[in-house]
């Protein structure tokens, strides 16, 4: 605990911008980090649609489109080079300024501390500034779209020279800006897990051995080690190329003795990585998730904690895998599919200990409990649909088709998206208070799981029928137009996706006023966070508790209820042996 | 509406949709498997009164079995994807078969030697989008791009090969069914990306040598390219 923060939990600041705007209250920032993703969700999906009206529908123009300045859609219509734009800001906004944000950003900040029985973050001004880091990158990202020539065009993989120079693209100063926001939510993020690590090492509750530390830590903790690593290789990428583009270094130009596949290298070895960031926290969130409403010990702990450190480890390994067919040595690329074929080790192991986790529990089906269900189930198919693209040969064939976009929101929709769901539902009472509404998060989750599988399971016929990604109008080629009805089934459901997603705003808004109250453990849970109140003041708990057992103890014999919290010194009459775990 | 992969048309190409059909059948074997045994935990331990979960952190045994057999797949896939790779890749079968492929935004130029046999000369044959090769005989491809990176796909060839400036990147490929096949762009390369659209004409071999002699008397002498219109 860190000096400024070991008084009593009602003496935190009181002026209002203390305390709601710069606050350095680390479940304060994790709130202020959540608004932010949800924000971008919004602009991320809108954009969604757009890309899947233009694909289904080549040549009619958006409905609603001549609302924009003629100079964004001529007539309503979106044009080439519009649509580039269109795609790489999805892509870009989902990633950094939506996935990442919510998952280490909000979640990260929330839960560690009061996981592992701190008050606070080790340092909470760093944590601070890393929000207000992350916020003027919003700013600038957004504000690319308001540039002459607009946004960013080149994908959010941004490959030189086609980012190079503004010849290529017809983009001007928007790339530039693409730039700068990325370098500063990578100055976040790094910010971000300095503070997680530290905080995670130095700053657990007597008796939260490593061991002891639930699934989430783990996964947050060797997340925050992942990013610490990779980010400054983003940004010294990012970095080169922003030299690049304004003072005229050639890093990347061949013309002046640059490499154009040196940013690929770069780029992927952070963006491999950053792929395990999109989905480790969640991996670990669901795994607390499931355990807490099967009523059953996660199976296998070990085996699981052991698995993110082996996914991250082999994580910074197999980056080429995003480069078999960039022209890179075709014997490395063997190397590369070596180790990536490793990685669906580990991946493998926690679906199988998921399922070992619900095999002869208690299963209850909350709206948390369903959508961590749909994200084992998901990530089941996202995960084997990557052994596709691990194969060399058969990469040859789907690389850079819809069978990529496909597995990509597998993992990401079905993956981190359906783990935030679960997440939101599941934390929601101790953040605020209340309960979100059950009744409305069922059916927000039922129309999600089907209008989703809808969406992205045919994107793999489309990308097996050869269907090129990031392509303005597929019935340009002949042998695409047979899937053009696809494209259009693919569309309808893509819109029904994006509509049912305002249940789960609507849901979240409301229950945050007119949600049930609820005390501390409504879900009757054992990690430490529910030793806290709801929502928990400043300095998170009255006494800091101490930790007798690891998080898992549901139905265990030593206790009479099905739960025995991580903080409770032993159920059982005394003179009883006490726990072992 | 029903799709699959596209019509192979080339040696190599079975060799890839047999290993693709190899992965679906494990893939599509495993995704069963396990959404069933999710679905069917989900019935059968549902909460009901009463019930107790029973209570265990793991079996060490059990744990072993699913990670070996998955590591097992795994390494063979591993091997068979490699001895495919290296046809495609590290084999190189002997042709006179060779031509010259050069990208840019958004055109694709192939470039056949002339009579004399070899490339940028003055007799050389160029068009536009426009590719024909005999049938039955390897093709060799250099690739190499004036701007940006493309990639050059041949769907029903089953081949696919960034294009990247700076370097000259060989390929090759034998054709084993006459007729018309699309080449595609598969890599984003700007605002016309979509429209890098050409046809591969796959000749019979005695069309292809009439096809050639009548190519090289209709584009007459031509001047070689400029030095500072290649690649950098
Ligand atoms: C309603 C939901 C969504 C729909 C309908 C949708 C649709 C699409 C489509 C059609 C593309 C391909 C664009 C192209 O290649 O031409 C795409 C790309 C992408 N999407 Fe989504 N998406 C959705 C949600 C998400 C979410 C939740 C994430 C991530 C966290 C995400 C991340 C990406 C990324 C990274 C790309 C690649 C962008 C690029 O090629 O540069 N998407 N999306
Ligand atoms: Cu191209
Ligand atoms: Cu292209």
């Amino acid at each position: 605990m860190t000096q400024s923060h070991a008084s009593a939990p009602d003496h935190g600041p009181t002026s209002f911008w203390t305390k709601y705007v710069f606050s350095q209250d680390h479940k304060v920032i994790g709130i202020q980090f959540m608004f932010v993703s949800f924000f971008f969700m919004l602009i991320g999906g809108f954009l969604a649609m757009m890309i899947r009206w233009q694909l289904a529908y080549p040549d009619r123009a958006l409905p609603g489109g001549s609302l924009f300045p003629s100079s964004v859609l001529e007539e309503g219509h979106i044009t080439p080079p519009v649509y580039n734009q269109i795609f790489t800001m999805h892509g870009t906004i989902m990633i950094f300024f939506v996935i990442i944000p919510m998952l280490t950003g909000a979640f990260g900040n929330y839960l560690i501390p009061l996981m592992i029985g701190a008050r606070d973050m080790a340092f909470p001004k760093l944590n601070m500034l890393s929000y207000w880091v992350l916020v003027p990158s919003a700013f600038v990202i957004l504000s690319s779209f308001f540039v002459p020539l607009g946004p960013a065009a080149a994908g959010w993989t941004n490959y030189p020279p086609l980012s190079y120079d503004p010849q290529w693209t017809g983009v001007g100063i928007g790339h530039t800006l693409w730039l700068v926001a990325l370098l500063m939510s990578g100055t976040s993020s790094i910010m971000g897990s300095l503070n997680y690590i530290t905080t995670i090492v130095n700053m657990r509750a007597p008796g939260m051995s490593f061991f002891r530390m639930p699934l989430t830590i783990w996964a947050l903790f060797v997340t925050a080690i992942l990013q610490l690593m990779a980010t400054p290789v983003l940004a010294s990428v990012l970095g080169m190329l922003l030299l690049d583009r304004t003072v005229g270094t050639h890093f990347f130009a061949p013309a002046g003795g640059g490499h154009v596949i040196l940013w690929q290298h770069l780029f992927w070895f952070y963006s491999h990585p950053a792929v395990y960031i999109m989905i480790l926290p969640a991996m670990g969130f669901v795994s607390d998730i499931i355990s807490t409403f099967s009523r059953k010990p996660i199976f296998g702990y070990h085996a699981m904690a052991y698995s993110i450190m082996g996914i991250a480890g082999l994580g910074f390994i197999v980056w080429g895998h995003h480069m078999f067919q960039s022209g890179m040595n075709p014997t490395l690329g063997t190397s590369f599919m070596m180790s990536t074929m490793l990685i669906a080790v580990p991946s493998a192991i926690k679906t199988f200990n998921w399922l070992g986790t619900l095999w002869r529990g208690t299963i209850h089906f909350t709206t948390a409990m369903l959508n961590a269900m749909a994200f084992v189930s998901m990530f089941i198919i996202g995960g084997l649909s990557g052994i596709f693209m691990a194969s060399t040969p058969v990469d040859i064939f789907i690389h850079d088709t819809y069978f990529i976009v496909a597995h990509l929101h597998y993992v990401l929709f079905g993956g981190s998206m359906f783990g935030i769901f679960a997440s939101v539902h599941y934390w929601f009472p101790k953040m605020f208070g209340r309960m979100m509404s059950e009744r409305w998060g069922k059916v927000h989750f039922v129309l999600t799981f089907i209008a989703y599988n809808l969406t992205f399971f045919p994107m793999h016929l489309l990308g097996m029928g050869g269907m090129m990604r990031r392509i303005y109008d597929p019935t340009q080629y002949d042998f695409l137009k047979p899937l053009q009805p696809m494209n259009i089934f693919v569309s309808m459901s893509a819109f029904t996706l994006g509509l049912v997603q305002l249940i789960f705003m609507l849901n979240f808004l409301i229950s945050l006023f007119r949600g049930k109250k609820v005390d501390r453990n409504p879900w009757r849970a054992n990690s430490l966070e529910w030793a806290a109140p709801s929502p928990p003041g400043h300095g998170n708990f009255e006494t800091i508790p101490t930790v007798y057992r690891g998080p898992y103890e549901f139905s265990s014999p030593e206790s009479k209820e099905d739960y025995l919290p991580q903080d409770v010194p032993s159920a059982l009459p005394a003179g009883a042996p006490a726990g072992v775990h | 509406m029903f799709v699959w992969l596209p019509e192979v048309a080339s040696t190599y190409g079975p060799r890839i949709d047999h290993l693709f059909y190899i992965i679906l059948a494990l893939t599509g074997g495993s995704m069963i498997l396990t959404e069933a045994c999710l679905f069917w935990f989900a019935w059968k331990y549902r909460h009901r009164e009463g019930r107790r979960a029973h209570y265990t952190h793991g079996n060490k045994t059990i744990e072993a079995v699913w990670t070996v057999i998955p590591a097992g797949i795994l390494v063979m896939l591993t091997f068979m994807s490699k001895s495919v790779w290296d046809l495609v890749k590290h084999t190189n079968p002997p042709s006179d078969v060779n031509l010259l492929i050069t990208a840019s935004q958004f055109n694709w130029e192939v470039r056949y030697p002339g009579s004399d046999g070899k490339l940028d000369t003055p007799d050389d044959v160029v068009l536009n989008n426009e590719m024909h090769v005999p049938l039955g005989r390897p093709t060799h491809i250099m690739l190499r791009s004036k701007d940006v990176i493309h990639s050059f796909f041949l769907p029903n060839m089953r081949v696919k090969q960034d294009v990247v400036p700076g370097l000259t990147i060989p390929i090759w490929f034998e054709p084993t069914k006459a007729g018309n096949y699309e080449i595609g762009c598969a890599e984003l390369c700007g605002f016309g990306h979509y429209t890098m659209h050409g046809i591969l004409t796959v000749h019979p071999a005695e069309e292809y040598k009439a096809w050639l002699e009548q190519a090289e008397k209709e584009a007459g002498p031509q001047a070689a390219p400029a030095a500072d219109e290649g690649p950098a």
